[in-house]
């Protein structure tokens, strides 16, 4: 079955239909603005799930209340299982969600191989004393990262670049690292900002065909928005769409590609 | 046949070659291959076990003698056991060229009856199966790097190590009957079935033997020295005849050690890491090197420009002669170890090339500036002159003889002739048995006793014994007045420009010659950006009257020289246009190894041709590409048209 989620019939196997997370009515304002107004659904454990709208739909806004970097002021979310409260940067870094910037946020001085060694970091156990002394732990922790990494590497097809400083790479293989940087902490939901924007055919081509692999070798689960539609209704398992802050449709592509609300949103309908 | 001397000693086939190098290299590298960053290393009694897993796995699956089966990746070194564990089973390896597209591959292995094949992705799987309709032999795919493939249908799929496990647990089932195989084989086997890319018509099946590779191998093993300490990279298409021989032949043979780069853009950073005894590369390869090395130098320092360029130009004049063990005096052999410790040193070692005992180029001529420079710096490269149909062995340049106009003298145990047409022929033990299934191409090529047909034009220099190749022999014709056309010769003068990617000539039977130049976009790109051209794409780019200008005065340059030369000074530009697409082998235009495809060209570009000869100063081209996934697009343009002064010849003038 190479062609994956493209053909209708076809159901990943890695969905077992419990719940990783669920969102519940939740509300986000910016003093008078409301992003985000009464929006529920849910992630399933291992499904790609992405988040379509149109432009100022609050697509990432949402994003950042699902990694826990914005505080809803009203609804909850749950996370494997448990209510999560408001939490602090750190505890947000370990909660075993990791994403990607619409515009890329790397070290660009730090060749590729530094910047997916960052993603580790939250995993790190040995104190700063003995990374700088590189003793015994120390060294034996190192290795074990960069073996991850190396596997990232591997995987991404970046084998290449591994040394290659960030801002001298072109623009869809910052992409790439950028995921790969994502991947390194090892995350049980990925959410991927905006993963294929600007990029020419061949490199969504290329992206895709990542996104499918990870969620079918690592079995993660994948939250991501996009604008092409194309690619959303390819290699996504379920949408969401927004629009003005609101969720207009929520289903499989096929049930939001002919959803009435979802073709007035984005065939421009009047508002009132 | 059968009766020489490597049967005595137990060394006429590869899988016996194979069990003799687990006993007497045990704990020698075989193979290296780079994963995860790290080098992983087999040794030979590793290789050797790995191999028998894999021929017992194959065993089990149904994989019987005298079938074919194809392999299909780049470099890796399960892929090459894979082909050494066919031949075990007395199977016979197809290795094919990894980046055809599924339309030519369906060809050969269709034509090649494969029942099995190992591909090494999903990539290639995928190729695969979008053919296996049309391969009724197909039985059997297996894969190496499982990634993406977990949810196909695996009934007659499976991963390489699960084959070697498979071979594992049914290792005592098999092991007579394997063992019986491995002792049947003989010189007389098919050792390998390999594709020639054919710029003509379809890819011919070049049957090796046994005998044929063992003796190219061994041959060339004495002739250069190769022990089991040396070390190589391949990088080089597993499909083709070289890199059979040096990775497999002359690695079984003398039992040095084969690394397999870890992706083939990582090559350069590989080959650092490697620092190969041994190398060999086509001339574009060094020409890619000194490009690069040219681009980056100009970044540096003012200082370091000029110690570079002083100690280059020193060693253009002296390093050739130091190389070939010519007398200088002390002070420039003080001047030459300075100059190592500076410059040349340092360079070789970031080119990887430090510790390089033999290097060869072959495949195309070499630039003779090129070639001079990578000599004068004190790397042994040679020049070599072989075909697949010859095992590759025709000619080669011994160490003290090397010279940039000449490919050599007849390999060890060669013959070479020159008929009444000026072609070339050679006869040698390791001259092919047949081609596939084609008696009447085979007949064609080889006659009664046993000579070959190079195709090639050339002459044996009767002073020296060294062969000179002038051009294809179908491509040598005459232009109208009689005099000798080469468009070869011409093209690779042009080539020579690191600006020019690749050149076309045309003038058979015309009254002047005309050229299709291609620019080489790194080349060409770096120096629009020194010089402030901008450009939106190759076509503007080859279109740009800066660009046009930079061409003609190549095109004029080649004139000049051609003119020096009597035979071949009808064959001078008169008139040229740059192309607005790069030729590619996905549109047919070159062969996999990067060698015009004239009919095609002809074919595609009428209209350009036409043009250059009927006076007209531009013409509107529109011509279809094929992308890499297979789709087609096309590309229009309008393009100039440049007149080039032509030289009177040489000699002509002092006669008058």
């Amino acid at each position: 079955m190479p062609d994956g989620a493209a053909d209708a019939s076809y159901v990943n196997p890695r969905v077992t239909g419990e719940t990783m997370m669920d969102i519940k009515n939740i509300v986000l304002r910016f003093g008078g603005v409301t992003a985000i107004k009464d929006v529920s659904f849910d992630i399933l454990k291992g499904e790609i799930r992405a988040i379509i709208g149109p432009n100022g739909a609050g697509k990432s806004s949402m994003l950042n209340v699902i990694n826990g970097f914005y505080h809803p002021q009203e609804g909850e979310i749950w996370f494997n299982g448990k209510k999560r409260g408001p939490m602090k940067p750190h505890q947000i870094a370990k909660q075993g969600i990791s994403r990607t910037f619409q515009n890329i946020a790397l070290f660009t001085g730090m060749s590729t191989l530094d910047n997916i060694m960052t993603g580790r970091l939250t995993r790190m156990k040995v104190n700063m004393l003995m990374q700088a002394l590189w003793y015994g732990p120390a060294e034996r922790e190192e290795n074990e990262h960069r073996a991850v990494v190396e596997k990232i590497i591997d995987f991404l097809e970046i084998q290449a670049i591994r040394k290659t400083p960030v801002g001298r790479l072109p623009y869809g293989l910052q992409k790439r690292v950028e995921l790969g940087r994502a991947l390194a902490a090892e995350p049980d939901l990925l959410l991927l900002d905006e993963p294929m924007a600007g990029m020419n055919v061949e490199e969504k081509e290329d992206m895709c065909r990542f996104i499918l692999d990870v969620n079918d070798e690592f079995g993660t689960t994948i939250a991501l928005i996009e604008h092409d539609m194309g690619v959303v209704m390819d290699i996504a398992d379920r949408v969401v769409v927004l629009d003005y802050g609101q969720k207009i449709g929520d289903g499989t592509p096929d049930e939001v590609r002919n959803n009435q609300n979802v073709i007035d949103a984005y065939l421009g309908v009047s508002h009132d | 046949m059968g009766e020489n001397k490597w049967v005595a000693e137990g060394r006429d086939t590869f899988p016996k070659l194979l069990a003799l190098n687990a006993q007497r290299f045990a704990d020698r590298p075989a193979s290296r291959e780079k994963m995860y960053g790290i080098w992983a290393t087999h040794t030979w009694s590793q290789v050797n076990e790995e191999t028998r897993a894999i021929a017992t796995g194959l065993m089990e699956l149904g994989l019987k003698q005298g079938e074919r089966l194809a392999i299909v990746g780049s470099n890796r070194p399960p892929l090459y056991w894979s082909m050494v564990a066919a031949q075990m089973i007395g199977a016979t390896p197809v290795p094919v060229y990894q980046d055809s597209v599924a339309e030519e591959m369906v060809y050969v292995l269709e034509h090649a009856e494969v029942t099995f094949a190992i591909a090494e992705n999903q990539e290639q799987v995928d190729k695969l199966m979008s053919i296996q309709d049309r391969l009724p032999h197909l039985r059997y795919i297996i894969y190496r790097d499982p990634r993406g493939l977990r949810n196909y249908d695996h009934s007659t799929l499976s991963a390489l190590h699960k084959v070697q496990e498979l071979g594992r647990e049914t290792a005592s089932k098999h092991q007579a009957e394997l063992e019986q195989s491995i002792a049947n084989g003989n010189a007389d086997d098919v050792c390998v079935m390999l594709y020639t890319s054919g710029t003509t018509g379809n890819p011919k099946g070049v049957i090796l033997t046994n005998e044929n590779v063992v003796f190219a191998a061994a041959s060339s093993v004495e002739f250069e020295g190769l022990k089991e300490t040396d070390e190589t990279l391949a990088y080089l298409p597993m499909a083709w005849v070289g890199d059979f021989i040096f990775s497999i032949g002359q690695s079984y043979y003398s039992g040095f050690c084969v690394a397999c780069p870890e992706s083939p853009d990582t090559m350069m950073a590989d080959l650092r890491e490697i620092g190969p005894t041994y190398f060999f590369a086509p001339p574009a390869i060094f020409e890619n090197l000194l490009t690069s090395l040219t681009i980056r130098m100009e970044d540096a320092p003012r200082w370091m420009q000029r110690l570079f360029k002083h100690y280059i130009a020193f060693a253009k004049e002296n390093g050739g002669k130091i190389l070939d063990g010519e007398s200088v005096s002390f002070g420039t052999k003080l001047k030459y170890w300075l100059g190592n410790i500076f410059i040349y040193g340092p360079l070789k070692n970031t080119l990887g090339l430090s510790r390089v005992r033999k290097g060869y180029t072959a495949g195309e001529a070499i630039g003779p500036e090129i070639f001079a420079f990578y000599r004068s710096l004190g790397i042994n490269l040679k020049q070599l002159y072989g075909q697949t149909e010859a095992s590759v062995f025709v000619t080669i340049q011994p160490d003290g003889e090397v010279r940039d106009d000449t490919v050599g003298i007849a390999s060890p145990g060669v013959e070479l002739k020159v008929d009444d047409d000026g072609k070339v022929w050679y006869r040698s033990p390791g001259v092919f048995r047949e081609y596939y299934k084609e008696p009447e191409k085979t007949a064609e090529t080889k006659d009664a006793e046993g000579w070959v047909d190079t195709g090639d034009a050339g002459f044996i220099e009767k002073d020296t014994g060294h062969l000179r190749i002038i051009d294809r022999a179908k491509d040598v014709g005459k232009m109208a007045d009689g005099s000798l056309f080469a468009p070869k010769y011409v093209e690779n003068k042009l080539k020579f420009y690191p600006n020019i990617y690749m050149a076309v000539v045309h003038g058979d039977g015309k009254d002047t010659c005309t050229a299709f130049v291609n620019i080489d976009l790194g080349a060409v790109g770096n120096w629009a950006e020194r010089n402030n051209v901008a450009y939106a794409s190759y076509q503007e780019l080859a279109g740009h009257p800066k660009v046009y200008q930079m061409i003609q005065d190549h095109v004029e340059e080649v004139n000049a020289s051609l003119a020096q030369d009597e035979m071949l000074s009808g064959c001078q530009i008169s008139r040229f246009l740059v192309l607005h697409k790069q030729l590619d082998a996905d549109d047919g235009e070159l062969t996999r190894t990067m060698k015009v495809r004239r009919p095609t060209v002809n074919e595609r570009y009428a209209p350009l041709i036409d043009a250059l000869y009927d006076g007209s100063k531009e013409v509107f081209a529109d011509t279809e590409v094929t992308y890499e996934d297979g789709r087609k697009g096309s590309i229009s343009a309008t393009l100039e048209i440049r007149d080039v002064k032509t030289m009177p010849t040489i000699s002509k003038v002092a006669a008058e």
